[in-house]
């Protein structure tokens, strides 16, 4: 059971979100800190150095960390007011389980008591329907410690299949088509080779909003001489002084990748001798390209061929360049073949594995990078292992101490999991760091799944909106109440370090994770005293793989500000860039840069085909979403941290003045769009900064303002990424506000 | 202490993609803790999502001082404006409507007018004010001349503004493109200028 306990209001009165401000001690500029601790932002992948003000047991400010090398001081506004999560009010103190007696739905219980109702309720399940009828839901904002010892319980305590993580509406498109064309997943340059590109092309990526630090590489190219390609649905703030823009229709990507590769080759602005010596497939790949005519591709992508002319030539003759995408590519049920189409102009212009030479996805998660590396993901094992490979499943079997026959096979992805539990496949959950009820699509098919399970366990540090389904939560830690490392979006392993003590109950995540265990009767393999003893099995389980952690330390990690890996070996530096020529990989032994047996990148092609869900004519208009600058993805602690709510309130639809003028909204109108799912009543935002058939809607908010209502779960058949960038939608002017609007805060 | 005379304040609007971080961080600094001094604004949001943040000039012939019944505002030797001092400010808001830039901050609450003072607890330890620190598109930036005459090659600094009949002389300078320097920056005619960047082809859409 796994419906509501209480009234929605009175769970928000009690839980939150409520909005944290600048109050007490933090208001007293003449407080000399206890401390100052030296860590990392707790949001995007891009882990910005700060350091933490403590005074009091309570982190009170920051101050810039200038030091550290990838950030020197800057930061977001999240990475400003992030303090403010800390000694919250919503902050959960101690276990709860759900009473609907109580008029909040829920009441404290004993710690002790809570993880034996868990153990009792995993045994009870398995017992009765299989071990793979209890799932685990994780994410990719935990550290890489975690991530390990979660993908180690699931194996060995609970021996389920079913693991999966919040990466898979992240990463996995990106992951996917660089493990196809590279053979390996990770950025292959770092960020300080932005700024040595003559031309920086930048798809479906609000780096402005999203990752705003990466803002001054790219103008730092620009001051340099770059040109500044990007293309995008919407004028974001990055293209607003872009040198050239292309509006891209959504979901037409890998149409448009096409057509620059078409022109590449008619000019013959392509790299022979790379593409001969360093590469397979090209011959399929151009022969794939031939129909993509510059009038095709404008047919398509709704950009005018002298722009997409333009590209070509600028991307086609530069002597250096980077590439860049995002989610704007990959939320797709074609990511992968979209992340494809981006490779192979990187590939055909042999800018690659050199200074000068950059490719990289903007990893999203704080880290996304780590977090999918070290066997949380269903079909993954440390190392950036396969779990279907016979080889890796016994290195990781001997690193456990377990048979073969006793590691679970590949599970289902996130998604799946949700259609299992509705079916009753899944009967038992436990979740942490994941709020599917707002940032899974078509989340109204979430609840009604979530209602099903017998039985559902959370572990976090607020009531998430999911959490609210539980039938106990646990009170994890803050990300300031525990180290260990994350892997940011370059690939440089850093540490994030403690500053104060988990509150009243609450307790480390890790030690949750392993009090489970116990009580289950069997904690083998998961009695690690601290995240350090965590990492240096990690270290072992990783090495030799792709993603070899082993010559990494916490204390190298702190002398080198981070250590990019692959690092093999103690003496190791590590590696900020891939496939320089003469690099050694353990798949290509020597043989070339690529992480392939014969050492060669592989051209693949990049099959177009449009949005699952495309326009027509009842609901003629196409909907995306993303982020603002101000929230972070589920909004589950930015929207309790009052000076962000403050910047970014509520979720806004953005719409052309030239689409608002047949409907008849004017800016700032209470206004419905609607899809074959759901539907929404949001204010207008009417600017000429979007397309004139596409709608953009924020997606940080959860029940009646969330846009994930309206989305599409259809997936990419390779990442199984749902297709958050595309899908059909119709708009209509709304009689008055919603009934929420009276009722609930900004943030609720 | 005097704020170091080799560290200058630089504005470059072009690069401000209005993340607020220069805002959200204003009011972390000490001698204004919990009050933001910055405005960020948007030029024209319906058209463009060009923003601009604002903070005090620092004139060499400060309007708001030279307006002040009160003698409350006084720019110290380094060159920078200070808040109005409390036990003068009479909270008259004769500052907050005479600065030419729209700097000034009346707090009613306080009945004190508060505005950007270069972070001077910081500043004058020749540490960076909060906004510049933290911008991450550096379009605030503090720093040597040299160190932003080696980095942006594109731009030059210009620290006269033209506002009507007034010439403003300011401490903070405003990076202009080095190709067409102008000698000032006439505010108003910026005003009336298309603020939408000529060559990212808005006109592309084939639809």
């Amino acid at each position: 059971m796994a419906t509501l306990p209480a009234e929605k209001l009175q769970i928000i009165q009690e839980y939150g979100p409520h909005g944290a401000f600048m109050s007490g001690i933090r208001l007293d500029p003449g407080v000399e800190p206890d401390r100052i601790v030296k860590t990392h932002c707790c949001f995007c992948g891009q882990q910005c150095g700060i350091q933490l003000k403590v005074k009091d047991e309570q982190v009170i400010g920051f101050e810039p960390w200038l030091e550290f090398p990838f950030n020197r001081g800057m930061l977001c506004p999240k990475g400003v007011k992030r303090y403010l999560q800390d000694s919250h009010p919503d902050r959960l103190l101690n276990a709860v389980e759900r009473d609907a007696s109580v008029p909040s739905g829920f009441k404290p219980i004993e710690y002790e008591a809570a993880i034996r109702r868990v153990a009792e309720a995993i045994k009870r399940i398995q017992n009765e329907h299989g071990p793979d009828s209890f799932a685990i839901l994780t994410g990719a904002s935990l550290t890489t410690e975690k991530a390990y010892l979660i993908g180690k319980f699931a194996r060995m305590a609970l021996r389920t299949a079913n693991i999966d993580y919040n990466g898979r509406l992240c990463m996995v498109s990106a992951a996917a088509g660089n493990k196809k064309a590279f053979g390996i997943d990770r950025a292959a340059n770092p960020w300080s080779d932005i700024p040595k590109s003559e031309v920086v092309w930048i798809s479906g990526a609000n780096v402005g909003e999203c990752a705003p630090i990466t803002t001054d590489y790219v103008w730092q190219a620009r001051e340099n001489g770059a040109k500044i390609i990007v293309v995008d649905p919407r004028i974001t703030p990055i293209a607003r002084t872009c040198d050239l823009f292309l509006p891209v229709k959504p979901g037409r990507d890998a149409a448009l990748f096409n057509g620059i590769l078409h022109l590449m080759i008619e000019h013959d602005w392509i790299d022979h001798a790379f593409i001969e010596r360093h590469t397979v497939g090209f011959d399929a790949v151009a022969a794939s390209v031939k129909e993509w005519t510059p009038q095709k591709t404008a047919d398509v992508t709704g950009i005018a061929v002298k722009a997409i002319q333009r590209a070509a030539e600028w991307w086609g003759t530069a002597k250096s360049s980077f590439l860049m995408h995002a989610r704007g590519i990959e939320h797709h049920a074609h990511g992968v073949q979209n992340v494809l189409g981006a490779i192979n102009i990187v590939l055909a212009s042999g800018r690659i594995g050199r200074e000068g030479g950059g490719y990289a996805t903007i990893t999203g998660q704080g880290n996304g990078q780590g977090g999918r590396e070290h066997g949380q993901k269903c079909d993954q094992l440390p190392g950036a292992r396969d779990i279907s490979n016979p080889e890796h499943r016994a290195f990781i079997c001997k690193v456990w101490g377990i048979e073969e026959a006793d590691l679970p096979k590949a599970g289902v992805d996130a998604y799946e999991i949700i259609r299992q539990i509705d079916r009753g496949e899944i009967r038992g959950l436990i979740s942490i760091c994941f709020n599917p009820q707002v940032s899974l699509p078509d989340n109204n098919f979430v609840s009604q799944a979530l209602d099903k399970l017998e039985f559902y366990a959370a572990i976090d540090f607020f009531l998430n909106e999911t959490a609210q389904h539980a039938d106990i939560v646990l009170p994890g830690s803050l990300h300031e109440e525990d180290e260990g490392t994350v892997t940011q979006l370059e690939g440089r392993v850093i540490k994030i370090n403690k500053a104060v003590d988990c509150p009243g109950e609450a307790r480390q995540d890790w030690k949750i994770i392993q009090d489970i265990a116990h009580t289950l009767g069997r904690e083998h393999g998961l009695t690690f005293a601290s995240p350090a003893e965590i990492f240096d099995e990690l270290r072992i389980a990783s090495k030799g793989g792709v993603a070899d952690y082993s010559g990494i330390t916490y204390e190298k990690i702190e002398k080198q500000f981070g250590v990019f890996w692959p690092c093999p070996s103690d003496d190791h530096p590590g590696t900020p860039r891939l496939f320089e020529p003469g690099s050694w990989n353990p798949v290509a032994k020597g043989s070339g840069p690529f992480y392939f047996p014969d050492g060669k990148a592989r051209f693949n092609i990049a099959q177009y085909r449009p949005p699952v869900e495309d326009t027509d004519a009842e609901y003629p208009l196409m909907l995306t979403t993303g982020r603002v600058v101000s929230h972070f993805l589920s909004g589950s602690q930015t929207r309790r941290i009052g000076p962000l709510v403050e910047q970014y309130p509520e979720p806004r639809i953005e719409l052309h003045p030239r689409l608002a003028e047949q409907h008849g909204i004017a800016d700032n109108d209470w206004v419905t769009a609607e899809t074959r799912r759901g539907d929404t009543t949001l204010r207008a935002m009417v600017v000429t900064t979007i397309r004139p058939d596409t709608i953009f809607i924020p997606y940080h908010w959860p029940g009646r303002k969330s846009a994930n209502q309206l989305t599409n779960s259809a997936q990419d058949p390779i990442s199984k990424i749902p297709e958050y960038k595309a899908c059909a939608v119709r708009i209509r002017r709304a009689q008055g506000p919603p009934d929420w609007e009276a009722e609930l805060e900004p943030q609720q | 202490m005097p704020v170091p005379e080799h560290l200058e304040f630089f504005i470059d609007p072009s690069r401000c993609i209005g993340c607020e971080s220069c805002v959200q961080a204003c009011s972390e600094c000490d001698t204004h803790r919990g009050h933001s001094m910055i405005h960020l604004e948007y030029v024209e949001r319906s058209r463009t999502t060009q923003t601009t943040p604002v903070i005090c000039m620092h004139c060499d012939s400060p309007t708001c001082a030279e307006v002040c019944p009160a003698d409350a505002i006084k720019r110290t030797e380094d060159g920078v404006v200070q808040s109005a001092r409390k036990p003068r400010c009479i909270a008259c808001s004769n500052c907050v409507l005479a600065c030419p830039f729209g700097v000034p901050k009346m707090k009613s609450d306080l009945e004190l007018m508060m505005k950007c003072d270069m972070c001077y607890d910081r500043s004058s330890v020749g540490k960076k004010p909060m906004c510049a620190s933290v911008c991450p598109s550096q379009a605030l930036f503090f720093g040597a001349r040299e160190e932003i005459e080696r980095l942006r090659k594109r731009s030059a600094a210009v620290n006269r503004f033209r506002f009507g009949n007034q010439t403003v002389t300011t401490k903070v300078n405003m990076m202009v493109p080095r190709d067409a320097r102008p000698e000032y920056v006439d505010v108003a005619a910026a005003m009336e200028e298309d603020s939408l960047g000529g060559d990212i082809m808005l006109n592309v859409l084939s639809t």
